[in-house]
């Protein structure tokens, strides 16, 4: 008998337009000591099994068919009581984000106490024994020490040990690990996965790991699911999943995480049928004059057409950042952060020039420097042979500097939710009286709508009709309208699905060949990195390590940390 | 300002006065001084305890508000007490038990006791136990006890009985504020993660509301509690004019309405020194509950 | 007429269309502007044209004919043979019209303030927080009464009862303001750090537009509903100041002022006098609360408060 059986599950939330069915009948089963990856992208209702499983489905959801079999137990006819019992004691649960799992106001010791006092009948002075055991075994040094201290005093990492710790002081038979490393850092994803599949092993434990990310699951489980949609699309053994899927979905999924061991041109096209049209010839027309005007005006600037060219358009030098904190009453003044350390890079006319850094090394304090969102504390910015680190009256300069537009990471926040995405798009124009009168100013955003692959009524709507793909497209479209040559892309797929993100990546390419932009590419993502920048800085609290051709970081990386990077990049190979 | 709040002179003295008599005053006043020097005196006197003397009532202003001060803090007191046991137990009940009936009930109840202006409610309470049902008296102290310069209400059964219809119609209102600011912070932290994560790890229901949800709750709550006590002693003004209560309150009111300069500033003093003093306190207490706080605090 | 379409088809109105508290309160609220509004023309009688009263009314009961003259007041007449029925609709007008008077000052207050405070940082958002922090320490109704007594010292005596409803009116939205611009300076806080703010930094809007176009289109939601509340929290800070006699003057009472004169006639046995103002106090500002907690909970569950 296997360790977990569900049949023809299905999960349904009721709305205001009726129900909505998050699961759909999903048949699964999982044996002790096995990995089963569950993959999806969002909306796919993979979580929602996980919170079933549980018993904890976020209300009003609740299982309207089907069952689950746990080593015998019906756990969906189980009632409450007895599902608590369960919980903790041997089907246990780690959530994605290690900084709020955590009680800020207990120590580790009280939480892990409190729990193995309940679950293993434990007094007090065992089970606090018990819990250093515990701490020392999933890699927290020096626990009798540590054990007292309060969950701030934990870094992410060493906060996802201390969860895990807790989901396993009962020695629970089944773990479910809700996307456990996506708020972590790669060097720290791999070591927390790593742990996990150890403890799988040594405890014959089975382990559901649900998560969207490609990488993970082949690193990881031994099974794999795809769902789509609340319905499983595919099962299968890891190998079989990667390497050769049956289903047409999956192969679309594959197809469009970036591999981790080559550069590629293009993402196969996604759209399973490829009816979106290309723009208009009128609107090819109306955009190549809205184009033209801009190289006109600046005369000496024809550079924006040519392909890559081994000027520098952007110079940066010795470039510092320092954040001051506040102090307040009782509270002691904290320390100044140094975000940027003596900074110094050039990006070329027409390349794509990739910072690359793991969270709090800087790289999109650069960004924010470059674009003059925040202020430098030293050194100088140069782009296109002016000084854009100190603010200027001169009209025409200022012009110049809006040359450089930005996609932010997150679409959900990036466009004014109260204006239509016309105006959103017309704005920039507008404003820097780009263009004569406010249709013509219409005009040029459809024109841009259609570039970026939307239809053209969506200048109509509000930013919440869309979806995170379609809203980033419309980001772009925004940064388009003001006749940049140069683009800064801030984690510009960080927050979207894997198959949306390699339509995205795609346009930027496009574009970018189409209009002669230079791209200076920011992510946390090496295979996204690799697929994307020509030449590569790698940043590390504030400061480059390393900057090198892409493959050559690849290949022959120099640094320790960038080697260690690139070891602990979960592999997605493609032959 | 003074200048133009109308002449004291003329409600000190009234209607048998000399011109000898107002020229005296005005000099031991110090009212021909300039507005400036005035104010200066005001401040260094204040520093040293002297608040000057009350135009209407002709004694010193310190004497006065210590004589009235022990009836205000008394009730505001009782009335904090009430607030926040009430405030606190119905709060995290009506989060606990969100869609229950009896929370349902609470809840528009406290927005009925929102919607009555305090004055209201203390006027309902006396016609329906000390005019209707004669069970508590309409207004005043009742005895009181002497301890030092103290006079305390709460040692005798008359004054423990005057005080209950006050400082229930002073604390009310703090009471529902309380109650709602609970149950939305509490409804928030048993959404957070860590609930979430202490539920998967099969703690019972009373160990998460309690252990975890409670404490977390209060950190916010407590801010703003403090700020709300503070006002209790500023909103007993209306509760004591409507039970002639005699304490700080029913002197303001009455220096208000006499264009008492003296008493209005000292007052006012008074009034800040109890925010300022609870500002610290809440603070403190802050820091001995987040150990977020204590840990930058020692570092 | 589009959009009023696609506000009948949204998420808010089919809320609303769900939440029968918020239609009755809603109603009532309306209701009851409405009859303020049109008080000169509903009102049996005007109680403050003094050749239209007769003392021989004086102390009718409710719902029955005066013993000596064998008129009929609805709800009965005050010491004066005043109308208590045309007094409570005169008096509602100036209530409501001091309530909303007050919440439109504080909100242009506290919303500008609020979004200087937020936009600009720094020693000026430090100096704004500190008043508003000050301010807050000091409870609505003890600075209404020190402005109130700060005017009550400039203006002459004679034209006192003329500016008493504009001196109440700048005194409870002096007391107000500060939660606007608290609410408004957070609200504006978090819409700032969002990145259609730096996007529109970057194509070079200046921080007036921003604050203006971007920011405060997206915060209305959380103005309206303080805006809500503060306007129940106005009508009975205002009666409250009448009711301790340093609101409106008896020549143009409030539902406050009128409840003061009641309270005297309560233990005398007159308690109409008494009752049906305090009733009316009470339907308008539990229905105005009502619906300014629905709003609260629809259109931004997080910030109650």
């Amino acid at each position: 008998m296997s360790l977990l059986e569900i049949r023809n599950l299905k999960i349904t939330y009721p709305d205001r337009h009726g129900e909505f069915t998050a699961v759909r009948d999903l048949s699964l089963s999982l044996e002790r000591g096995e990995v089963l990856g569950i993959v999806g992208e969002s909306g796919a209702g993979k979580s929602t099994v996980g919170n079933a499983i549980m018993g904890l489905l976020q209300s009003p959801g609740r299982i309207s068919a089907g069952e689950i079999e746990f080593d015998g137990i019906s756990l969906d006819t189980l009632g409450e009581e007895a599902m608590r019992q369960l919980r903790g004691k041997r089907v246990a649960m780690i959530f994605q984000d290690p900084m709020t799992s955590l009680n800020p106001l207990l120590t580790i010791e009280d939480q892990l106490v409190e729990t193995i006092e309940l679950h293993l009948k434990m007094d007090a002075s065992s089970a606090r024994k018990r819990a250093v055991e515990l701490l020392d075994q999933v890699g927290i040094a020096d626990a009798d020490m540590r054990i007292t201290q309060y969950p701030h005093e934990f870094s992410g990492g060493m906060r996802q040990r201390v969860v895990i710790a807790l989901a396993l002081c009962a020695e629970p038979d089944l773990v479910i690990a809700d996307e456990p490393t996506t708020a972590l850092d790669v060097s720290i994803q791999a070591q927390i996965l790593e742990l996990l599949k150890r403890l799988c092993r040594d405890r014959d434990m089975g382990m559901i790991l649900v998560t969207h990310d490609m990488g993970v699951i082949s690193e990881t489980a031994d099974r794999v699911a795809v769902m789509c949609r609340g319905e499983l699309v595919e099962l299968g053994s890891t190998q079989q999943i990667t390497q050769n899927p049956k289903e047409e979905y999956t192969k679309i999924l594959i197809a469009a995480v970036p591999p981790s061991n080559k550069r590629i041109e293009r993402f196969v096209r996604v759209e399973q049928d490829a009816k979106i049209k290309l723009e208009s010839k009128h609107s090819n027309d109306v955009l190549t004059d809205y184009w033209d005007s801009l190289s006109g005006s600046g005369s000496e600037n024809g550079a924006s057409r040519e392909e890559r060219s081994d000027q520098p358009i952007l110079k940066v030098q010795g470039l510092n950042k320092i954040f001051r904190s506040r102090s307040g009453f009782l509270a002691a003044k904290g320390a100044d952060t140094h975000a940027v350390k003596d900074v110094s890079f050039e990006v070329m006319a027409g390349e794509t020039f990739g910072i690359v850094g793991e969270s709090g090394s800087g790289k999109s304090t650069i960004s924010r420097l470059i674009t003059g969102i925040h202020p430098l504390t030293s050194g100088t910015i140069e782009y296109d042979g002016i000084d854009i680190s100190r603010k200027s009256s001169d009209r025409d300069e200022m012009r110049r500097r809006r040359q450089i537009q930005m996609i932010f990471q997150d679409p959900f926040s990036s466009l004014n939710p109260r204006m239509r995405v016309g105006d959103i798009i017309c704005e920039p124009m507008l404003v820097n009286n780009l263009v004569e009168s406010r249709a013509e100013a219409m005009n040029i955003a459809e024109a841009l709508i259609g570039m970026v692959e939307l239809d053209a009524d969506a200048t109509r709507r509000f930013p919440h009709a869309f979806s995170g793909g379609q809203r980033q497209r419309i980001s772009i479209a925004r940064a388009l309208a003001s006749k940049p040559r140069f683009l800064i892309c801030d984690e510009p797929t960080s927050a979207l699905d894997v198959s949306i993100q390699a339509q995205i990546l795609n346009l930027l390419k496009d574009l970018q060949s189409k209009l002669g932009l230079t791209l200076l590419f920011i992510s946390h993502d090496l295979p996204v990195i690799r697929q994307m920048c020509d030449r590569i800085a790698v940043m590390r609290l504030g400061e480059i390590v390393e900057l090198a051709p892409a493959e050559n970081i690849f290949t022959t990386a120099q640094h320790t940390y960038t080697q260690d990077l690139i070891a602990a990049m979960p592999r997605f190979e493609q032959a | 300002m003074f200048r133009f709040v109308g002449d004291p002179i003329e409600n000190m003295l009234g209607q048998e006065r000399t011109d000898a008599d107002i020229d005296r005053l005005r000099e031991q006043l110090g009212l021909n001084d300039p507005f400036i020097m005035q104010y200066w005196n005001f401040l260094s006197d204040a520093l040293r305890g002297d608040m000057g003397i009350s135009f209407r009532q002709g004694r010193p202003v310190v004497e006065i508000l210590v004589e009235r001060l022990p009836a205000t803090l008394e009730l505001a007191f009782v009335s904090a007490i009430i607030a926040i046991v009430v405030g606190v137990i119905l709060g995290v009940y009506t989060a606990i038990r969100s869609k229950g009936f009896v929370t349902n009930l609470i809840l528009t109840l406290s927005l009925i006791g929102v919607s009555l202006p305090t004055f209201l409610i203390g006027i309902l309470l006396i016609y329906l136990f000390a005019v209707e049902l004669n069970w508590l008296p309409s207004f005043g102290r009742g005895d009181v006890v002497q301890i030092g310069w103290w006079s305390t209400g709460l040692l005798t059964s008359s004054g423990l009985k005057a005080i209950i219809l006050p400082a229930i119609t002073l604390g009310l209102y703090q009471m529902t504020l309380i109650m709602r600011l609970v149950r939305s912070e509490m409804l928030e932290v048993m959404s957070a993660d860590y609930i979430r994560f202490a539920r998967a790890r099969g703690l019972p229901e009373r160990t998460i509301n309690f252990r975890h949800a409670l404490k977390n709750t209060l950190v916010p709550v407590i801010t703003i509690t403090g700020l709300q006590l503070g006002s209790i002693i500023a909103f007993a003004i209306i509760t004591e004019t409507v039970f002639q209560w005699p304490g700080v309150g029913l002197l303001f009111i009455d220096s208000v309405q006499f264009v008492d300069i003296p008493v209005m500033a000292s007052y006012l003093m008074f009034i800040s020194v109890m925010f300022v003093l609870i500002n610290l306190i809440v603070d403190i207490v802050y820091v001995l509950i987040d150990p977020r706080l204590r840990i930058q605090g020692a570092a | 007429m589009e959009r009023f379409r696609s506000f009948l088809a949204s998420d808010f109105f089919y809320a609303f269309k769900r939440a029968p508290v918020a239609i009755v309160s809603f109603c009532i609220a309306a209701f009851m502007i409405l009859t303020a509004i049109l008080a000169p023309l509903i009102a049996p009688t005007n109680p403050f044209d003094p050749s239209t009263l007769n003392l021989m009314n004086g102390f009718t009961a409710p719902f029955s004919k005066n013993d000596f003259t064998g008129d009929h007041f609805l709800l009965g007449t005050d010491d004066q043979g005043r109308d208590v029925f045309s007094t409570i609709l005169y008096g509602l007008r100036i209530s409501l019209f001091v309530g909303f008077s007050a919440v439109l000052f504080a909100m242009v207050l506290g919303v500008s303030l609020g979004l200087l405070a937020a936009m600009t940082g720094g020693r000026t958002d430090a100096i704004i927080m500190r008043i508003a922090d000050v301010q807050l320490s000091f409870p609505a109704i003890l600075i209404a009464m020190l402005v109130f007594g700060i005017a009550k010292g400039i203006t002459p005596p004679e034209l006192r009862n003329e500016v008493a409803v504009w001196v109440l009116i700048i005194s409870i939205g002096l007391a107000d303001w500060v939660q606007f611009a608290r609410v408004v300076r957070g609200a504006a806080m978090v819409e700032r750090q969002k990145e259609y703010v730096e996007a529109a930094m970057l194509i070079g809007r200046g921080r007036v537009a921003i604050a203006l176009k971007h920011i405060l289109p997206n915060i209305l939601a959380s103005v309206l509903v303080i805006a809500t509340i503060s306007l129940a929290l106005a009508i009975i800070t205002e009666a409250t100041l009448s009711f301790l006699g340093v609101g409106a003057p008896p020549t143009q009472p409030s539902l406050g002022t009128l409840i003061r004169i009641g309270q005297g006639f309560l233990f005398s046995g007159e308690w109409w006098i008494l009752l049906f103002p305090a009733l009316t106090l009470l339907m308008l500002a539990l229905s105005v609360n009502l619906l300014g907690d629905w709003l609260r909970n629809t259109l931004n569950p997080k910030m109650e408060k």
